[in-house]
């Protein structure tokens, strides 16, 4: 892969992380538990497919090949997908929803504040923008799951359930590979590898505070980096692609 | 005589003469019964239409055509998700809770707008919608504007100037559409087709049989008569969807000089009855969303009122 090529797949995997985490949060619109949560997901979710514009749009110019943000979004399969298994993952109920918000909010917030001083501008201004939503994301996230486990008898067990339906897509989010390593040569990414020491005491701290247990689970999946996905996303995309794909012609 | 009659009579009596001076009602002032009724009934279908309204354009949030289309129509079901909250909590100041207005809408006993019964069967509809729905409601709302009741007047002029928003950005969609391959006009036009009518009823029905209406105008609830505000909203579409080279479904449609208004063809109002009877394609989907979020959020409210307060209880205990 050219230096180019690699940017390039940098830039997918950070654009289609917040594109079909915010997909998966305009699923919830209109059935939010309380209409103030209808509001917040639609917020955050909205913050989310605005980075995944300004990721994709930057994508597409960095491959030299004509496609715009909309190219890559709605005429991509599955196997080019380059979105952490965790945030395909179904909604489920509140408190998984709220769960693999939580988990992927830490990270994202590690992983933006280390890219706002990335070598490349466009990347730097990108995450210092959406560092700024993302702070927000995150304090909203674990205040849920402070008030889940440490609310009811029954929020309590939902919310253990569900970090521990979720622990297993964890380890992925800190996996290196080649072009990885090549960014952070390049002063452009960031070395995730090394942010899991802060995400652990930060989730550890967040769960002491909600009375949860750190979930022990004995597996643990991955393979997004190389376009290895669960089922789920293929339903995502056929649904999200749908227009594109039945009329090819149109503009919209 | 009686006196505490007199009384009642005299408080009225001050009552209209304020209203009659254009002067604001607050939520701490004297207020008949009946005026306070006749807003709670109001207010809270409004706010409740706000709310089940996000149900027909959250059905093609995850289907939109581009990214960007995404993002607007995100935008836009959010702030009608804060119009309902601003809304309830307008309507709260007349003295009922948010929790019994959403009883009153679980249980049947209040009504959202027909209008969210239609279901959005293309991603035209969300244009049309935009266009037309929104459209309407500006109309209606910016008659609101100067309502008598403080609170809603102040809700309405924050609301408006989102809703035109809204209106231009569904027009646009309509436009794209019209503009587009013959797939696109043609889904533009029975968009059209299916929502221009439904649209008109959501003027209430015609003032000859609009039994509230007189005493609503009375107390300038409301300040324009149903026919009045429809004939307003007709006058400003039919150039417009002139202009986007689509027909209104109307052969009666016609520009009358002499009255400079359009004239337009007799309102089904059967069919109005009939979806408000329950007999639309969405009402039994478009409440059992709204029960099931509700019902099935309880667990997530408990949560959130258990934890309030033991935290409550902590900090009294370290005081
Ligand atoms: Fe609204
Ligand atoms: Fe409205
Ligand atoms: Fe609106």
């Amino acid at each position: 892969m050219t230096n180019q090529e690699m940017l390039f797949e940098y830039l997918l995997r950070l654009g289609d992380n917040s594109l079909i985490l915010g997909q998966r949060l305009a699923e919830w619109c209109g059935h939010a538990p309380i209409l103030e949560e209808d509001l917040a997901l639609t917020n955050i979710g909205l913050d989310l497919i605005g980075q995944s514009r300004m990721l994709l749009s930057y994508a597409g110019e960095v491959e030299g090949k004509g496609r715009d943000e909309d190219r890559l979004a709605f005429h991509r399969d599955t196997q080019a997908w380059r979105n952490l298994l965790l945030l395909e993952q179904p909604n489920g109920d509140f408190a998984k929803t709220m769960a693999r918000q939580f988990f992927f909010d830490v990270f994202q917030y590690l992983q933006y504040e280390a890219l706002s001083s990335s070598k490349d501008e466009r990347v730097a201004g990108i995450a210092a923008k959406s560092l700024k939503e993302i702070t927000y994301h995150r304090r909203h996230s674990s205040d849920w799951v402070i008030r889940l486990g440490d609310g009811t008898e029954e929020s309590h067990e939902k919310m253990q359930t569900a970090l521990n339906e979720l622990w297993g897509f964890v380890p992925e989010m800190f996996d290196m590979d080649a072009v990885d390593e090549a960014m952070v040569a390049d002063g452009i990414g960031v070395d995730v590898a090394s942010l899991r020491p802060a995400w652990d005491a930060q989730v550890n701290a967040v769960l002491a505070e909600a009375t949860l247990k750190r979930p022990d689970v004995s597996w643990s999946v991955r393979g997004s980096r190389d376009g290895k996905h669960s089922e789920h996303l293929g339903y995502i995309l056929a649904e999200m692609q749908f227009l594109q794909h039945a009329y090819p012609d149109a503009k919209w | 005589m009686d006196v505490a009659k007199t009384d009642f009579n005299d408080l009225e009596e001050a009552f209209q003469a304020k209203i009659d001076a254009e002067k604001r009602i607050e939520p701490k002032e004297w207020m008949p019964d009946k005026y306070r009724q006749t807003l709670i009934r109001q207010m809270s279908q409004h706010a409740h239409s706000e709310v089940v309204g996000m149900l027909p354009e959250g059905n093609w949030l995850t289907r939109a055509p581009t990214l960007k289309r995404k993002a607007i129509l995100m935008a836009k079901i959010q702030d009608e998700g804060g119009h309902g909250l601003y809304l309830y909590s307008a309507t709260e100041t007349l003295g009922i809770s948010r929790d019994e207005m959403f009883d009153q809408l679980h249980t049947g006993k209040a009504k959202y707008s027909t209008i969210f019964n239609y279901p959005t069967l293309t991603w035209a509809d969300i244009g049309a919608i935009g266009w037309l729905v929104d459209g309407a409601a500006i109309v209606n709302q910016i008659a609101l504007c100067r309502c008598s009741y403080g609170p809603y007047a102040r809700a309405m002029i924050r609301i408006c100037k989102e809703e035109s928003f809204h209106q231009r950005q569904g027009y646009e969609i309509m436009m794209t559409m019209a503009q587009g391959t013959k797939e696109q006009r043609e889904m533009a036009q029975d968009a059209l087709n299916r929502w221009w009518w439904p649209t008109l009823m959501m003027f209430g029905p015609n003032d000859t049989n609009s039994a509230n209406s007189a005493q609503s105008m009375k107390w300038k609830i409301k300040r324009q008569s149903n026919d009045e505000l429809r004939q307003k909203f007709i006058d400003a579409t039919v150039p417009q969807a002139e202009y986007l080279k689509l027909r209104i479904p109307d052969d009666k449609l016609v520009w009358n000089e002499e009255r400079g208004h359009y004239d337009f063809g007799d309102i089904d109002w059967n069919e109005f009855k009939n979806v408000v009877s329950g007999n639309g394609l969405c009402n039994r989907e478009r409440l059992k969303a709204r029960v099931d979020a509700h019902d099935g959020g309880k667990w997530v409210r408990d949560a959130a009122l258990a934890y309030a307060a033991k935290k409550a209880a902590r900090k009294a205990e370290a005081a």
